[in-house]
């Protein structure tokens, strides 16, 4: 049988900080909605509603839009059992899926070691950020990580061209295998040429992109547009990941502004991401994962809201069907969990039915077991 | 070849602190090798970092609210101290005895630890343990304060045997049984802290270790075959005795300050690399009654240590650390420390935030293509900068050599000044081409800067600069 399907790819935004679920899909119409957010309400009117009961935050319109096209599924009341509400130890969660113990391997890092266990590519995985994520760290599994597309690359200080060329030309000759010199050298070494050849073939992927699409200014739509040039580029990466600048959807105080501001520039982000791929005729075999890790307290605090559990993810894609998945967990005070909405889908579940529905893996050694997998592919 | 004496105290001072500038190295070398070693095991013999200079510039450090702000502390002062070896071994427990800021009530808590490193790290090693079965960062990141002699929590007492103290195994067998570990939990029962004074609406407050006499299990225990009434002291004390003990504390420094070792789940069926150089510092335990000085005093010494420069992969606090003291920048403090400290944690070490209770995975583990190009790029780019004070000493030193410098000598005199650093025959012959390809070196030229500044960067970027 011949296909000329083209690979599935896989992009995950995180939303650091913990984005708050009620004021992202609104239950609008729930008197307990108004009863616990005196302050920290979008009013009834502004909303872009889904339904009687769900609305859209009123910047959401370019999501809206891409959600009324059914090209984006809403799951509601994702989290898992005793929930974290730490930052740090709920994003390791999320990132290792062992809510448990504590672990130390990402799950896309062993997706992308699934996905080309010869390593043949060392660009199957792509990170667009500083440093390497826990969400890719898999001992042994290269993964580019992109500051900056228009400048990755070794020695990116030198500034005079000529001068970088004849170093890194060195470069590439001194990371060359070193027979004989011990096998933490020979690691060493090819980890630098691993680097340097993903640096050397993305560099091409940012020359050779044009488009009519203007993504606005900022981390996200920046690293947005990152992704879709490369993936543009053809380069056999299957797994992109980027995530928003640490800690922004945090809104303990002044959450009406901030968050406003940072879902007009998420949301605008992800339609031009989308629309882009479009363009080029590329956005088929693309899904686009967005979560966070964890929601906001049901109550405000009279400027913001405090870290919660029991959060809202998107998918988008031509691939979704788009949708309301899972149930929007209830505001009644007997229903909350310490204050908090309480997770009724495990997000493992979510991660499972990505890598077995989409990618074609095998999820449960990437997810650490099996979980309720849902039908929006 | 650089200078032998100079060699050896690059290496020493490197392992044993954070490097230090040729000046530093020479004037080190002038005093001689012993008495050095004798200067850094002495710490309190000189002055403690100013902590009110620190405080005057970064009034937010005061409250260390949050993990940036003590970040950028921990940092000045690896730059900055005047002792070395304190601030190295306080780095060497952290990644032992850890906690983690993702389970830190109150994040000044942390500091309060590495202060413990700092005052007892070099001390008796009971007395370490001790003071870290009391601390109230402890108690809380490993749940001892969730623990009641009706309901015993074994999360402490378990990494206590596993992480902190002896570790599973050694020689092929268990060091202790589970019922060890159970026995153990048992006796730190009612070891907890005060309730915290609730945050709102001033912020977070301090907790204080207590004993709680109705939570704690006074009944018989046998520990390791000893049977009594034991407490948590009496467990530390039963631990501090134990051949598998010596072995635990003797093989981390060995990894911390000699060369990369397995990491430590393969410890009980994989030997040490050197294992004579392990029963010396583990008879030295025993003599020295537990003693970490006199440890490192043999270890220092030794001739397993003087041979083995390059034999491990330079931390991420290291390399920044050791690229500041270098390159002489951030000698006060200024903006810019976040970025350093960010720059740590995008190389793969978050102080003060280990991913989990094993601490960091360190050797050849450190480096990842994205954690190499960071490494790389952040050190090229301060070697580079020919403003920089280290920098301009390094040229100046190599201008005065005569009118014109040969490309052998640019070579190696950047390499000598980099702390007698060695590269394999091809990589040096390369770096010798690039710098003969552009032509002659004459001193007194503006170029001249430029040319040290770029070689420079050639040197760091090479795969022998990873290692120290």
């Amino acid at each position: 049988m011949t296909s000329v399907k083209k690979d599935p790819v896989l992009v995950v935004l995180s939303l650091s900080g913990g984005n708050d679920a009620l004021n992202t899909i609104i239950p609008y119409s729930d008197p307990l909605y108004t009863d616990n957010r005196p302050v920290v309400r979008i009013s009834e009117d502004s909303v872009l509603p889904i339904n009687d009961n769900l609305a859209f935050h009123p910047v959401m319109a370019p999501m809206k839009k891409l959600y009324d096209e059914g090209k984006v599924a809403i799951i509601q009341g994702i989290g898992y059992p005793s929930p974290s509400r730490s930052h740090f130890r709920s994003m390791d969660i999320w990132h290792t899926c062992e809510p448990v113990k504590v672990g130390d391997e990402g799950w896309l890092g062993r997706a992308v070691r699934d996905l080309d266990p010869n390593k043949e590519n060392v660009l199957t995985g792509v990170n667009f950020g500083r440093g390497l994520p826990r969400v890719l760290a898999v001992p042994g599994v290269p993964v580019a990580s992109v500051p900056n597309l228009e400048t990755y690359g070794v020695l990116t200080g030198i500034e005079n061209e000529e001068r970088r060329a004849k170093a890194l030309d060195v470069f590439s000759r001194v990371y060359s295998p070193m027979i004989g010199k011990g096998p933490v050298l020979d690691y060493v070494a090819s980890t630098g040429l691993e680097a340097l050849k993903g640096a050397d073939i993305l560099s091409a992927a940012a020359e050779k992109y044009s488009s009519t699409v203007e993504y606005g200014a900022g981390i996200v739509p920046q690293y947005m547009r990152n992704i879709c040039q490369t993936h543009l580029a053809d380069l056999g990466t299957r797994i992109f990941y980027t995530t928003s600048p640490y800690n922004t959807f945090d809104t303990h105080a002044q959450e009406l502004a901030n968050h406003a501001k940072l879902w007009v520039q998420t949301s605008n982000a992800i339609a031009d991401f989308y629309h882009d791929l479009e363009e080029h005729n590329a956005s088929e075999n693309v899904v686009l994962l967005v979560f966070t890790e964890f929601g906001r307290r049901v109550h405000d605090n009279g400027s913001g809201t405090d870290h919660g559990s029991g959060g809202i993810a998107f998918v988008v894609g031509d691939a979704v069907r788009g949708g309301l998945y899972g149930e929007y967990p209830s505001l009644e005070a007997n229903k909350q969990l310490e204050g908090d909405l309480q997770f009724n889908y495990d997000f493992r579940g979510l991660y499972a039915t990505l890598l077995e529905k989409w990618m074609g893996l095998d999820a449960k050694p990437i997810v650490n077991g099996s979980f309720e997998q849902l039908d929006f592919i | 070849m650089a200078d032998k004496a100079i060699a050896s105290m690059a290496h020493l001072m490197r392992r044993a602190g954070f490097g230090a500038p040729y000046e530093e190295l020479e004037a080190r070398a002038a005093k001689g090798y012993e008495a050095t070693v004798e200067e850094l095991l002495h710490p309190e013999a000189e002055p403690e970092i100013e902590r009110d200079v620190m405080l005057r510039f970064m009034p937010q450090w005061v409250s260390q609210g949050g993990l940036e702000g003590q970040q950028e502390e921990l940092i000045y002062r690896m730059i900055n101290t005047k002792r070395p070896l304190e601030e190295k071994i306080a780095l060497f427990w952290h990644g032992i005895l850890c906690t983690g800021h993702a389970k830190c009530e109150f994040p000044r808590e942390q500091m309060f630890e590495i202060d413990m490193f700092y005052r007892d790290g070099l001390g008796n090693f009971g007395n370490l343990l001790q003071e870290l079965a009391k601390d109230p960062a402890m108690v809380f990141y490993l749940d001892n304060c969730m623990s009641h002699k009706d309901f015993i929590n074994e999360n402490w007492g378990r990494e206590l045997l596993e992480l902190f103290s002896m570790g599973v195994g050694m020689d092929g067998h268990a060091n202790y049984t589970e019922d060890d570990v159970k026995e153990c939990s048992r006796a730190f029962t009612g070891w907890t802290v005060t309730n915290a004074i609730p945050r709102y609406p001033y912020g977070k407050y301090r907790s204080k270790f207590i004993f709680d006499p109705g939570a704690h299990d006074d009944g018989e225990k046998t520990f390791l075959g000893e049977t009594g009434n034991w407490n948590g002291d009496d467990i530390i004390n039963i631990i501090a005795k134990q051949p598998a003990t010596a072995r635990f504390i003797a093989r981390h420094l060995y990894d911390f300050f000699v060369a990369d070792e397995p990491r430590v789940p393969a410890w009980q069926n994989t030997p040490p690399q050197d294992p004579e150089a392990i029963k010396m510092l583990e008879d030295e335990y025993f003599r020295s009654n537990y003693d970490i000085r006199s440890m490192l005093r043999v270890l220092f010494n030794s001739d397993f240590f003087k041979n083995s420069r390059f034999a491990k992969v330079k931390s991420p606090a290291e390399t920044v650390a050791g690229t500041m003291r270098l390159v002489g920048d951030f000698t006060s403090p200024k903006p810019g420390l976040n970025a350093l400290a960010m720059n740590i944690r995008y190389m793969g070490q978050d102080l003060l935030n280990p991913p989990t209770v094993e601490g960091w995975h360190t050797g050849k583990e450190w480096i990842d293509s994205g954690s190499l190009v960071e490494r790389i790029n952040f050190t090229a780019d301060l070697v580079g900068n020919i403003n920089l004070p280290g920098v301009r000493t390094i040229v100046n030193r190599l201008s005065s050599e005569g009118p014109t410098v040969s490309p052998e000598r640019l070579v190696d005199g950047c390499l000598e000044m980099l702390g007698a650093y060695e590269l394999a025959e091809e990589t040096h012959r390369e770096l010798v081409a690039l710098v003969q390809s552009e032509g002659e070196l004459r001193t007194d030229t503006a170029e001249f800067a430029t040319r040290v500044g770029q070689i420079l960067q050639s040197i760091v970027a090479t795969p022998e600069y990873v290692f120290a």
